[in-house]
């Protein structure tokens, strides 16, 4: 096994039991991270932990017991917090990625009606369209979303000729990284269009927060800065009206953003709170050279959703970061227990957040397993992380480019890429090997990848294939497993030429 | 199981032949999709009083449920519709059999290679997409009687 001088691979999967597990006699080639992650010991031991040494209710229960429970459920919270940057009560716990953009759409939309337009893009996962959706339909809003180039990189141009974000965006909602493509979304660039009509910008980050650092994502995180303390402590406090945006011309702006390395301002009149230190208004675009330095200069969005289990966490548990000054103008998403201020029964008020969006008992082992998760990977370090995937993706696009007869859908090349690659298979006489049969026989030798159309269907139809199979990297993958892929694919194509 | 298995070769020649494919006028259509991979299938029947006189299709869809389908058109066509339906009954069986069934060749003929398929509880919708369109298109048929 080819590993990383960055960090020991080898080494470091022996922390992951079931990488060693042999199916059909082969040892395992776990190629479905994007689909859901493995687990580390050390989280899986941080849940069984929990449950028989500290479980009890949160919050609720005031013994001994209680107050344990509640600690390791809010330090879970601390830790999500620091990991990307943000404040602990800026942190949402909900089940899953899919409901934190539930909660967003829901929310967000509350007081939409027609004439608003919210935006989304081709390329998002089903959990980032039908939320909105299900919100027009009762809102009355137009949808309108992005379209993505042959390549299948967000058409940012041909959405600037239309003026798909115009005065009438309200929201405009976008998957940091595409779970079929791979693609890295330029995220600050489209947030600062969505900023310069004063739209709020919410952000999928499923299949970017598991692989990417976050620094630089949740504005301010790395100047220190944070609303709670610009504002004196007092959460609720919003002085309105002193806009960060205000030396920049919005129209300036927005000529700036088409130009390659041009600086541009960082427009945000939807932020009602003080202003707070960013390092300057103006921020350089699109003049990265990598996805990191992309990343680190993500500052523009108001809302992150993302999912503990992508991410070495236990299923169940997901996060909706948003901007305090947001969070606290919008109406609950589920009512329940603990979300309460006073209950009456003529009308009830409600929490601050984030407590006014964690309805019932919440996840409360989940949120200490994605603790678990957050240190293990911060141990590494997320930017080690990303060198290493970044390796793997160039190996894989050299490697899985030289297989006869597939189709890559997506960038060919590693900029801007992550560790997702989803592709056809043809026969030299034809046949469209299909994907379920592709991913059949590579089961059959120990490889695990995905067939279907991985919850985006609309992208599919965009590139015009019904379906595709789809290997998804992470740490733990090496280019041997890669090669095994490759290999694999070779015999699933000769396969199925006898057949024709 | 080894997955090799699975591709009986009863099932890949019928991928390759796909036989009674294409559609052609029928007494009623029915378009039934399988969401967790996109498969699709739109199938007619043509009944002829109690005889099912053809069953046409297009799909798009993975080799088992394109060879099921192809295996069941032989099977029901020209059959009286009582006796199509318990194939369906049949054949249904042996695929929730966890590959435990002993298959009747008699009845089934080509179909008994699915045995294997059933293995794969994965797989089983797969092997059942063109069964199951085939029967609502008779029920839907029948009821307009």
């Amino acid at each position: 096994m080819r590993g990383s001088d960055v960090f020991d691979v080898t080494a470091m999967r022996q922390d992951f039991p079931i990488l060693a597990r042999e199916v059909h006699g082969y040892q395992l080639a776990y190629l479905d991270s994007g689909n859901t992650s493995q687990k580390p010991r050390s989280v899986v031991e941080a849940v069984s932990k929990h449950y028989l040494e500290h479980n009890a209710n949160v919050a609720r229960a005031m013994h001994q017991l209680g107050v344990e429970a509640t600690g390791a459920y809010e330090g879970a919270r601390l830790k999500v917090a620091e990991f990307i940057g943000a404040n602990p009560e800026e942190i949402v716990f909900t089940k899953n990625a899919s409901e934190a953009l539930n909660l967003a759409a829901h929310t967000l939309t509350a007081k939409l009606g027609p004439g608003d337009e919210v935006v989304i893009s081709v390329m998002e996962h089903h959990s980032n369209i039908v939320p909105w959706q299900l919100a027009a339909e009762r809102r009355g809003f137009t949808l309108r979303w992005f379209d993505v180039t042959a390549e299948g990189r967000l058409d940012i141009e041909a959405a600037r000729e239309s003026k798909l974000i115009n005065e009438r965006t309200k929201v405009v909602s976008l998957t940091w990284v595409s779970n079929v493509t791979g693609v890295v979304n330029p995220i600050s660039e489209v947030g600062a269009w969505a900023h310069s009509v004063g739209a709020i910008m919410v952000v999928d980050g499923s299949q970017g927060v598991p692989h990417l650092p976050v620094v630089g994502l949740i504005p301010n995180s790395s100047s220190g800065g944070s609303l709670s303390s610009s504002s004196g402590g007092s959460l609720s406090s919003s002085s309105g009206g002193s806009l960060s945006s205000s030396s920049c011309a919005s129209e300036a702006q927005s000529q700036d953003l088409t130009k390659n390395g041009a600086a541009s301002c960082v427009g945000d009149p939807i932020r009602r709170s003080a202003p707070r230190d960013r390092g300057g208004d103006c921020v350089p675009l699109r003049s990265a050279s990598s996805a990191q330095d992309d990343v680190a200069r993500l500052s523009q969005i108001d809302m992150l959703a993302f999912t503990g289990h992508k991410m070495l966490g236990p299923t169940g548990i997901g996060v909706l970061w948003g901007r305090y000054d947001l969070l606290e103008t919008l109406p609950p998403f589920l009512g329940g227990g603990e979300m309460i201020e006073v209950v009456r029964m003529e009308g009830s008020t409600y929490a601050p957040p984030p407590a006014r969006f964690e309805a019932g008992t919440p996840p409360i082992a989940q949120a200490v397993g994605l603790g678990a998760a957050i240190d293990y990977l911060s141990a590494i370090g997320m930017d080690q992380i990303a060198a290493y995937e970044h390796r793997l993706v160039e190996y894989a696009l050299e490697r899985l480019g030289a297989v006869q007869g597939l189709r890559i859908l997506g960038p060919l090349d590693a900029k801007d890429r992550s560790g997702a690659f989803s592709f056809t298979l043809k026969t030299p006489s034809g046949l469209d090997v299909h994907p379920h049969d592709v991913m059949q026989l590579l089961d059959g030798k120990g490889i695990a990848v995905r067939g279907g159309h991985h919850c985006a269907r609309p992208l599919h139809e965009r590139f015009s294939v019904q379906s595709s199979n789809r290997a998804s990297l992470y740490l733990y993958n090496t280019e041997a497993e890669i090669d095994r892929l490759a290999e694999g694919l070779d015999y699933v194509r000769d396969f199925f030429e006898k057949v024709k | 199981m080894d997955a090799e298995e699975l591709y009986q070769e009863i099932i890949l020649d019928h991928y390759r032949e796909k036989h009674h494919s294409g559609l052609r006028p029928g007494d009623d259509e029915v378009h039934h999709v399988n969401p967790s991979c996109g498969d699709e299938l739109t199938l007619r029947v043509k009944l002829d009083g109690d005889i099912v006189e053809d069953v046409s299709y297009e799909a798009v869809g993975c080799s088992i449920s394109q060879a099921s389908t192809s295996v069941m058109t032989d099977l029901v066509i020209g059959k009286p519709v009582a006796t199509a339906l318990e194939l369906f009954d049949e054949f249904k069986e042996m695929m929730h059999s966890q590959g435990k069934m002993e298959p009747n060749e008699d009845k089934l003929e080509d179909g008994i290679a699915f045995i294997g398929v059933a293995q794969f509880p994965a797989r089983v919708k797969c092997a059942m997409l063109g069964w199951s369109a085939f029967k609502d298109a008779v029920a839907q048929a029948e009821e307009e009687k």
